[in-house]
């Protein structure tokens, strides 16, 4: 009797000392580190030189025109692919040295999930969660729920629609109760409610702390989900940081009405600090830092003129991206050199 | 309420989660393949050969049998005698042929359809999977050689009965005893079939293509065959892996002639555990971008 009970007291001892070892771990590591990630097939260079650092919390977008090397170094974060040259760690781990360890708290797809079609949805979940271990296999239906393919969990995968098969693959990923969720491409092909359906579901899952790492190049998607991006091109990463210092960047502009417009012209652009200064149908557009536009409005009240609106309008990242691509291009076009965006700070 | 039931779905996980065993990875290669057509067309060509051959033996009856081997001579004696013939009849083309549709589609398949992916993103590692993969294609080629055994022996017993026959050797053996060996030099045929699917998981693994690694497969055992009837290759016949499709007859001779079953065990050995290393490490290392 007392041995029956010391022995699983033995077990739950080492495995909670495994469990903190891994807590420990993921909430101590860095999602996604990619250093010098480079990946070439013969002659082609599909990446060049990335680095990625995606933190916990993150809603990370990867942008970049299709052809970028986008899911190619999505392929190298999950070890399917081996890096020519360059590393990358999740949550402190390199797949290609640690295997599936280096997967733990990680989950996703890379271009579309792929499935048995010849198994129904639950089935494929099951052959999935037994592969993961855990209580995976008890939460098939929780996830088949979330994702809103619970009434044909019992159909073949292969008579599934795209959009079903995403989310599928969605919910194949939440079996894994991740950590990370990485997704390429998650919305393509999706009709605009499953576009819509899509957003707010990654919304749920970043609200339940996951660290999301989201390749795209639908720019509204990304602009609407992500806090931080890197943009590739051409294999090379030519931005990464903050989505608003990125949108900042690309040009801080105002907009300005007033009680005379006419007038308000004059003196913005007498101001100091004050740029761009033009008048349209819906008031003045300006640029200038904020200290700047504070000097401006005092400006406009001791001249007697009454400021109706002013508002900030950032550059969108659609701008800011083909500000970022198209620059590169150009600039690879004309001298072969190594592309670069067009932007001064952040560029990498 | 259980705890699984009552933390959020999305919620990340706060422990680790225990990893899956290889056995594990394995059943679920069988259920796969239980699962798919496909797999029953290679079983079904060996349960139908037994059976029409019994059917047509049981029509003609009456004629004689020409006696070209003890077993043909003894077909409408004793229905033990069937099972013998069909393994004589089914060693050289038609199982390795069963063998490799299987073995050599168990890897290029899952690369073709993007479902290798799926499952190197999940806890397992790649030496798991590919372990279990070989298990599978072997317990396949098991499964159609003991299941040929078992129809042709149901069917020439329910047509000739359940009688004594003459080994190889001339002495008369029990039907009970003869029951016994028949399914011993089944399971000492698998060795070679085994070194047969090893190669077609290679060429699997290799190929990406499953067409190809099947073809491959067949091909290689042609070859084998060609190679041993070229005069002036005698030498090389007792390292060709088609020469132990035979060294299951040592068993049906009186006494036990084990010499040929050893020599088959460790030269197959010498064909799977090459091909089975080089396709391991090209697994271990290949780029997964199918799909």
């Amino acid at each position: 009797m007392r041995q029956s009970a010391a022995g699983p007291a033995r077990r739950t001892t080492a495995e909670d000392e495994r469990g903190c070892d891994w807590r420990e771990a993921l909430d101590n590591a860095q999602p996604v580190k990619a250093r010098g990630l480079v990946k070439r097939y013969k002659e082609v260079l599909a990446v060049d030189h990335v680095d990625l650092n995606v933190r916990a919390g993150d809603v990370y977008g990867f942008l970049g025109p299709n052809g970028a090397g986008k899911t190619t170094t999505l392929r190298m974060a999950l070890g399917l692919i081996m890096p020519s040259e360059g590393s990358v760690e999740l949550f402190g781990r390199d797949p290609l040295r640690a295997g599936a360890r280096a997967l733990e708290g990680v989950a996703g797809f890379v271009e579309a999930p792929r499935f048995y079609p010849y198994l129904s949805a639950s089935k494929n979940l099951q052959l999935l969660a037994a592969l993961d271990g855990g209580d995976a296999r008890a939460r098939i239906d929780e996830v088949l729920d979330v994702v809103e393919l619970g009434a044909r969990a019992q159909h073949k995968v292969g008579g599934y629609s795209h959009g079903m098969r995403q989310r599928l693959g969605i919910a194949a990923a939440l079996l894994r109760r991740p950590r990370l969720l990485i997704l390429d491409e998650p919305a393509t092909g999706l009709d605009p409610a499953g576009m819509r359906d899509m957003r707010e579901l990654i919304r749920r899952l970043a609200g339940e702390g996951i660290t999301v790492l989201l390749s795209s190049h639908q720019l509204p998607e990304v602009q609407d989900l992500c806090d931080r991006v890197a943009i590739v091109d051409r294999g090379r990463v030519v931005y990464e940081g903050a989505l608003a210092d990125l949108r900042r960047q690309g040009g801080a502009g105002y907009r300005l009405r007033t009680t005379d417009d006419e007038r308000a012209l004059g003196v913005a652009r007498e101001q100091p600090g004050i740029d761009h200064v033009s008048l349209g149908e819906n008031g003045l557009v300006l640029d200038g830092q904020e200290r700047d536009i504070g000097q401006l409005s005092l400006a406009l009240g001791r001249a007697g003129i009454g400021i109706l609106a002013l508002t900030p309008e950032l550059a969108t990242l659609e701008d800011l991206f083909f500000r970022l691509t198209e620059g590169s291009n150009a600039a690879n076009g004309a001298d072969g050199t190594t592309p670069r965006g067009s932007l001064e700070a952040g560029v990498v | 309420m259980s705890s699984v039931a009552s933390a959020s779905p999305l919620a990340p996980a706060t422990d680790a989660r225990r990893r899956p065993s290889t056995l594990t990875v394995y059943r679920w290669e069988l259920r796969k393949l239980i699962s798919q057509k496909r797999t029953y067309l290679g079983l079904g060509l060996i349960v139908i050969l037994p059976l029409f051959f019994v059917i047509f033996q049981s029509v003609r009856q009456n004629h004689g049998h020409g006696g070209e081997s003890i077993f043909a001579a003894q077909i409408t004696q004793s229905g033990l005698a069937t099972p013998v013939l069909m393994l004589t009849f089914l060693v050289l083309f038609m199982l390795p042929l069963v063998a490799a549709l299987v073995a050599g589609d168990v890897v290029a398949n899952e690369d073709g359809n993007g479902t290798l992916k799926t499952i190197l993103t999940r806890s397992v590692d790649r030496g798991q999977v590919f372990a279990a993969k070989t298990l599978a294609a072997w317990t396949y080629a098991a499964t159609a050689v003991l299941l040929s055994a078992a129809v042709a022996t149901v069917a020439g017993v329910a047509s000739w009965g359940f009688h004594p026959v003459r080994s190889l050797s001339g002495t008369v053996v029990s039907a009970p005893e003869a029951l016994l060996l028949i399914f011993a030099a089944n399971a000492i045929y698998l060795i070679p079939l085994f070194a047969v699917a090893s190669i077609g998981v290679l060429l699997s693994t290799a190929t990406r293509n499953s067409a190809a690694a099947v073809v491959g497969t067949v091909g290689c055992v042609i070859l084998l065959d060609i190679i041993s009837g070229i005069p002036g290759m005698e030498g090389a016949q007792p390292y060709l892996l088609t020469q132990q499709f035979e060294a299951w007859q040592g068993l049906l001779r009186t006494p036990t002639d084990w010499a040929p079953i050893v020599h088959s065990a460790w030269l197959c050995a010498l064909y799977a555990v090459p091909a089975l290393f080089v396709g391991y490490l090209v697994f271990l290392r290949r780029d997964v971008a199918g799909g």
